[in-house]
């Protein structure tokens, strides 16, 4: 046993002349929430959709639950659970049907398939709605469906494909609550998101992809060292001072000026003491702020950090 | 579970699935019921003004049973097609269940819309004046060779469904081919004054073929007017219609297979 549910080594795959995925590389612990990150087009559903036997890569090898996808693909789909981005839920049938269908195309007794989907019904608080049909499930209902489906024959790795796309905040909570709840009964759980705020919450380790490549590793508060210590933030009460207060703050750190927002950040060690002294100097040139303060660092800064072309360097 | 009750088991779900969604969705039925009533006293009536009434309509018949089933072809090629879009099919091919299931499902439950489209095909022959002459043994014997073919025009639907890559491709593809392949045949009028090389290819079209074998099988004699060819395919055919609907299951059965592994939704 190596102690990793998914290893992904080389993985390649071309849409015509487009590289959608360049030599990823990704090792995802057993029992974890491990967080893919990245902006459109980056290539989380095209790795996704390898890791689950949906489509088959250019090169490079993926272990499932160290069945190959390439050579064993019936093996990996018996350990894997998906919900993809866009939910497959058969509007026709009602939310029963739905999960009754899955658990009997997994081989489930009758008895059995309509036990999994009552209990999993209870689960997503789905059960008033049970025996309606899915055309009139909310969005987040139905994304609530489709995850379920995925857990049916509750696989070792379960794969979502942005589960909270699209949900208001209260299913959103529903889903993180199910996913802490996977991770407790020893899943590992693979979720790509959009919303970084998700990946801080809910993955043990996010990577970051970028043009089919990985371009970050690591725990939230590894991405977020990364991206440098505390800044101190100032915004400016008119935009005509800003020439004075650049000339006075010159030699402090790197300025990093946001004009539209009449916003001034800048790098510093020793926050609190650097924050009182800017403030007596803009006091004493009488310049007025509209806000002030010091920030660390958001897991947005690392990833606009990171995938913007300028940080691009900054690799793991 | 071994595999044929593994099979067995994926295609009763699908095509239980299916037929669900089918009893919800009336509309669907509707055109299949339609289909064949147009089909019935359009040409029945149409045509057969000028190409020798009652024994006309009593001919077309067996032509347009062999068309009804022909046309459901297009029901499988839009269902998968749909499934596709959504993502359903993405859903099922990441289950560890078997290939052909899904999409036997599929051709089995379109096979309940096809009997629908017969019986309804049937009881407006009844009404316009066609009628069953042999045995009830022949007249069985002459659904159930109808039937298959049913089956076989919808792996040949599957196929299209899977390899279009939308909606609107299935839509036209899964339509477009039905029309030469039902009319250059013997449903409705003589092969032989057809030009070559049409009169060849309708000589041999599975369809001509089953139109045949359905004439033979319910005792609908041919037009005076519409002189039809002797050559081997009209001598055999009920065998040579059984032949073809299994070659076409055969050769669409292992393609669509094939093709299963690769459809992608997007
Ligand atoms: N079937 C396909 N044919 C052609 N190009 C594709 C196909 N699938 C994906 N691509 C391209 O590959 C790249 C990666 O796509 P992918 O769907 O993996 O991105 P993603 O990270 O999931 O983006 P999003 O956040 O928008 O879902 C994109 O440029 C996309 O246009
Ligand atoms: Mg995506």
């Amino acid at each position: 046993m190596t102690g990793y549910a998914v290893q992904i080594t080389g993985l390649r795959k071309n849409f015509g002349t487009h590289t959608a995925l360049d030599g990823v590389d990704l090792a995802i612990p057993a029992g974890q929430v491990f967080g893919l990150l990245g902006p459109n087009g980056a290539g989380k559903t095209t790795t996704v959709r390898v890791l689950t036997t949906l489509l088959r890569a250019d090169a490079g090898q993926v272990l499932v639950a160290g069945a190959d996808v390439a050579t064993d693909p019936q093996q990996v789909r018996r350990n894997i659970g998906l919900s993809g981005q866009y939910a497959a839920v058969d509007d026709r049938l009602t939310g029963f049907e739905n999960l009754y269908l899955v658990a009997r195309l997994y081989g489930m007794t009758r008895r059995r398939s309509t036990a999994v989907a009552r209990d999993l019904l209870d689960r997503f608080r789905l059960t008033d709605a049970a025996d309606r049909q899915a055309a009139g499930y909310s969005g987040g209902m139905r994304r609530r469906l489709d995850l379920a489906g995925a857990l049916v024959a509750a696989p070792p790795v379960v794969v979502l494909d942005e589960p909270t796309t699209g949900l208001d905040p209260q299913s959103r909570l529903d889903v993180w609550e199910v996913v802490g709840e996977l991770v407790g009964g020893g899943t590992t759980v693979l979720l790509t998101t959009q919303y970084l705020e998700e990946a801080d919450q809910l993955a043990d380790r996010i990577a970051v992809l970028n043009h089919g490549r990985v371009i970050a590793e690591g725990s939230s508060d590894e991405l977020k060292q990364q991206a440098g210590g505390e800044r101190l933030e100032l915004v400016l009460g008119q935009l005509r001072d800003l020439p004075a207060v650049l000339q006075l703050l010159e030699g402090l750190g790197e300025l990093i000026v946001d004009e539209r927002a009449r916003r001034i950040t800048v790098p510093v060690s020793d926050g609190q003491r650097a924050l009182a002294a800017v403030l007596d100097l803009l006091n004493a040139n009488r310049i007025r702020l509209l806000d002030a303060g010091l920030r660390r660092p958001t897991l947005d800064e690392v990833f606009l950090g990171l995938t913007t072309p300028v940080a691009e360097k900054v690799s793991a | 579970m071994n595999a044929v009750s593994a099979i067995a088991q994926h295609s009763g779900a699908i095509a239980w699935r299916n037929l669900v969604g089918l009893r919800r969705t009336p509309g669907a039925i509707f055109a299949s019921v339609l289909q064949p009533i147009m089909f019935v006293f359009l040409l029945g009536y149409v045509f057969g003004g000028s190409l020798g009434g009652e024994a006309y309509r009593e001919f077309i018949m067996a032509g347009i049973f062999a068309q009804t089933v022909t046309f459901n072809a297009a029901f499988t090629t839009i269902g998968f097609a749909n499934d596709l879009q959504k993502g359903i099919v993405d859903r099922f091919r990441s289950l560890p269940m078997s290939r052909v299931g899904v999409i036997l499902g599929r051709t089995s439950s379109d096979l309940v819309t096809s009997m629908i489209s017969l019986l309804v095909t049937s009881l407006c022959g009844l009404a316009m004046g066609w009628r069953i002459r042999s045995s009830v043994l022949d007249a069985v014997a002459g659904y159930l060779l109808i039937l298959l073919f049913a089956f076989a025009m919808s792996w040949v639907g599957a196929y299209i469904g899977l390899v279009s890559r939308s909606v609107e491709v299935a839509q036209s593809l899964g339509l477009i081919w039905l029309f030469p392949a039902t009319f250059i045949s013997s449903g409705f009028v003589s092969v032989v004054a057809m030009p070559e090389p049409l009169a060849t290819i309708a000589e041999w079209n599975p369809i001509t073929a089953l139109a045949g074998a359905a004439r033979i099988l319910f005792g609908n004699p041919a037009v005076p007017g519409l002189p039809q060819p002797d050559g081997w395919p009209a001598q055999h055919a009920v065998g040579y219609s059984l032949l073809c609907s299994l070659v076409i299951i055969a050769i669409f059965m292992t393609l669509s297979v094939a093709r299963y592994r690769k459809a992608t939704a997007r």
